[in-house]
């Protein structure tokens, strides 16, 4: 995204009160149950570590893995689908749907569907598309783009929620309770479940031993997206593979306690392609759409830690800028630590350099990444590809060229040292500088410390001449 | 033998806080080192690596190498500067002839607090200071370097001192180098919030390791106090000033 606009979003998210407070309302809850949970998982660093190593491998032969898990799902009746980019994949999602004549799809949530543009391109081809995770729900009824990839209804409070579904659902409510806002939804969404020709989910593991596709839901609305209509469509990255059932175990444990905190997702489903002779219900079709999108050149950008990512959202929910800005401002689908190592590959780095460039690089967010990516390691590399492309404002790295060209000469990064202090003498009041030029970036919030003297340097060496002396 | 110490002073202690470098020679010096500060120092380059400047990044490095190779340990009174030295050894390619010369000096570099606690046993003894304290750990000590429990097994010893709880005391305070006046909006608001805690704390001392976090907290705080028109609760001190303010020689 382009400075301006991001500068803009920025704006206009620090300026919102009530995003502030739907932001905070669920991070920090999110924060305090994941550090519970993880520790009353006394096995969780040796799971991250073997959850690290299950991923690393797979990325390492991927090759194999994918060509395995085609097999087997072919095996399994699936019809295994292979997308190079975003339009590719929603353009082949788009073709399936008519071919079946459907009318109505239901769509469980999936990043990667967001990734690849997906509910757009359904709704360019009038099909009716019905979100079913409750909060796509919310956030299909407002208009907006997800804000989390956990929660993308973060940005929305409860007392919209409210709103939304009093002028939305069929049979509005007057309580304002969670768990009659909860029924209310289920009403809306039960007869589109029913009534459903295609339903769409993504993947959180492809299973390459045996062509499962694992979904994990809360609310059970991947089951009901899945089992009822006459044909279950997969969108899913080609990073979600793991060797066998026992390997998505370990990272099932990870992604759950990292996601919201609990012992246990509610519904853990392995998807094993279209029904067979005497099942009693399942799709009569199943496709696997296995998407690209810049996969590959991460394996080739030396980012392959980044196909690690099992799409928890620790690192935003803990993530100092996201949980001020929000997700929006990122102008991104994927926003906080994990989107701006991974949107430079889809949308281009000069797009999306803003999001590269606004983290303090603090670590945390690598800390409690449950495949310990090294998420500011990689977020520098782009800053260095950056760089090298001439991504940032002239003005930006002319200040970083002059700082870069002083501080290899000492003595005249000394001399400059010197000078500085004298500028700032006179602004100084009691210690602290309010005001003085070219400050104003870090005057306009705070005091700015005046020099106690003379520089260390200075008085080090007077020190030691008089005590020579 | 005594270890032959280098001072790193950092640019901020440098040209803001000279008080900071004295307190750590003192401290140095207490620990039984040789302390010496090669006079021509620059920067460890942060600002150059973290905004991709890698060929930048690599003089400064060249420069600092050879000024400080020479000694026993190299020692900066900042997480962030000792981590960033400890990275110069990623920065060359195996045939550059600075690459292994990278690699020794980033193994003997060590933030101040961690190395006297680490490297030298150092111990407070007899020190009283009836006080209450919170701790801001910065994230590039803490993180890259491990610091954390050093300077409270110092602290713990100065009898007399207590720590109150700081809400939020590893989180980032938005100072993040360049990022404080590239997003100052952005900075401020994370700032804001850490100055919230350390009031809310309601310690004598905010202490910490790092120049850079503990100026922009405590210019933040001030705006924060001034507005409310109040006394600033809080005193903000670099560990080292504490530690160094206890020494008997400084006994006043």
């Amino acid at each position: 995204m382009k400075q301006n606009k991001f500068k803009r979003n920025v704006s206009d998210a620090l300026n919102n009160p009530k995003l502030k407070v739907a932001i905070r309302r669920t991070t920090d809850r999110a924060d305090a149950k994941r550090a519970t949970a993880v520790k009353n998982f006394p096995g969780f660093d040796r799971t991250r570590e073997q959850g690290q190593k299950i991923k690393d491998h797979v990325i390492e032969y991927l090759d194999y893995y994918l060509a395995e898990f085609e097999r087997n799902a072919i095996a399994n009746g699936s019809i295994v689908h292979w997308a190079k980019n975003a339009e590719h994949a929603s353009q082949i999602v788009v073709d399936i749907c008519h071919e079946q004549g459907a009318k109505k799809i239901t769509r469980s949530k999936s990043m990667l569907g967001e990734e690849i543009g997906l509910p757009a391109a359904l709704d360019r081809e009038d099909f009716e598309r019905v979100e079913t995770d409750l909060a796509e729900h919310i956030i299909q009824l407002a208009g907006d783009p997800p804000s989390h990839i956990v929660w993308p209804a973060l940005h929305l409070t409860r007392e919209d929620v409210v709103d939304l579904f009093r002028e939305n659902h069929q049979n509005p409510i007057e309580s304002t309770q969670v768990v009659d806002l909860v029924s209310s939804a289920r009403r809306e969404l039960r007869h589109h479940f029913l009534s459903a020709d295609v339903g769409i989910t993504g993947a959180n593991f492809l299973v390459a031993d045996t062509g499962q596709v694992c979904t994990v839901t809360n609310e059970g609305n991947a089951e009901l997206t899945t089992t009822p209509p006459k044909v279950h469509i997969v969108t899913a990255g080609i990073e979600k593979l793991v060797p066998s059932i026992a390997h998505a175990m370990p990272l099932l444990r990870l992604l759950v306690r990292s996601a919201t905190g609990a012992d246990i997702t509610q519904y853990t489903t392995f998807h094993n392609g279209p029904k067979r002779g005497t099942d009693l219900d399942g799709p009569e079709h199943c496709h696997i759409v296995l998407v690209d999108n810049g996969r590959t050149n991460m394996l080739k950008d030396d980012m392959k830690e980044m196909l690690r990512c099992i799409r928890c959202g620790a690192c935003m929910n803990h993530c100092v800028v996201y949980k001020h800005i929000g997700g929006h401002a990122y102008g991104s689908v994927y926003p906080g630590p994990m989107g701006a190592v991974i949107t430079p590959n889809i949308d281009g780095l000069n797009n999306a350099f803003e999001p590269v460039s606004a983290c303090t690089l603090n670590g945390k967010c690598q800390e409690v990444c449950p495949v310990n990516i090294p998420l500011p390691t990689l977020i520098r590399a782009w800053r260095k590809k950056a760089w090298e492309k001439k991504v940032d404002t002239i003005r930006n790295r002319f200040l970083v060229a002059c700082f870069s060209q002083l501080a290899q000469r000492p003595r005249l990064f000394q001399f400059t040292t010197n000078m500085a202090i004298l500028m700032m003498k006179p602004f100084s009041r009691r210690g602290w500088i309010r005001w003085m030029p070219f400050a104003g970036s870090w005057t306009t919030n705070r005091d700015l410390l005046a020099p106690q003297g003379q520089s260390f340097i200075q008085q080090y060496q007077k020190n030691r001449e008089r005590h020579e002396a | 033998m005594k270890a032959n110490v280098g001072l790193f002073v950092t640019c901020l202690v440098n040209t803001l806080r000279p008080s900071v470098g004295f307190a750590a020679i003192q401290l140095l010096e207490d620990a039984d080192c040789n302390v010496s500060v090669p006079s021509a120092q620059s920067c460890c380059g942060q600002p150059a690596f973290n905004s991709g400047d890698d060929e930048g990044t690599k003089a400064i490095a060249r420069k600092l190498i050879e000024r400080f190779e020479g000694f026993d340990y190299v020692v900066a009174p900042s997480g962030s500067c000792a981590a960033m030295i400890r990275k110069f050894d990623e920065l060359f390619e195996n045939d550059d002839p600075f690459a292994e010369r990278a690699k020794s000096l980033a193994g003997k570099t060590f933030e101040l607090l961690s190395f006297l606690v680490d490297i030298c046993d150092y111990t407070v003894v007899d020190s009283t200071l009836d006080a209450t304290y919170s701790y801001h750990h910065s994230c590039s000590g803490l993180r890259e370097l491990n610091v954390h429990q050093q300077p409270m097994k110092l602290l713990k010893d100065i009898k007399g001192l207590q720590a109150k709880p700081l809400k939020g005391s590893t989180e980032c305070c938005g100072f993040g180098g360049t990022f404080c006046v590239k997003y100052s909006d952005i900075s401020n608001e994370v700032v804001s919030e850490k100055v919230d805690n350390i009031l809310a704390a309601n310690a004598d001392i905010l202490l910490g390791g790092d120049l850079g976090c503990l100026m922009n907290i405590e210019g933040k705080m001030n705006r924060v106090t001034d507005k409310e028109a109040r006394e600033k609760p809080t005193s903000v001190m670099h560990t080292a000033e504490l530690l160094a303010d206890l020494l008997p020689s400084n006994d006043s």
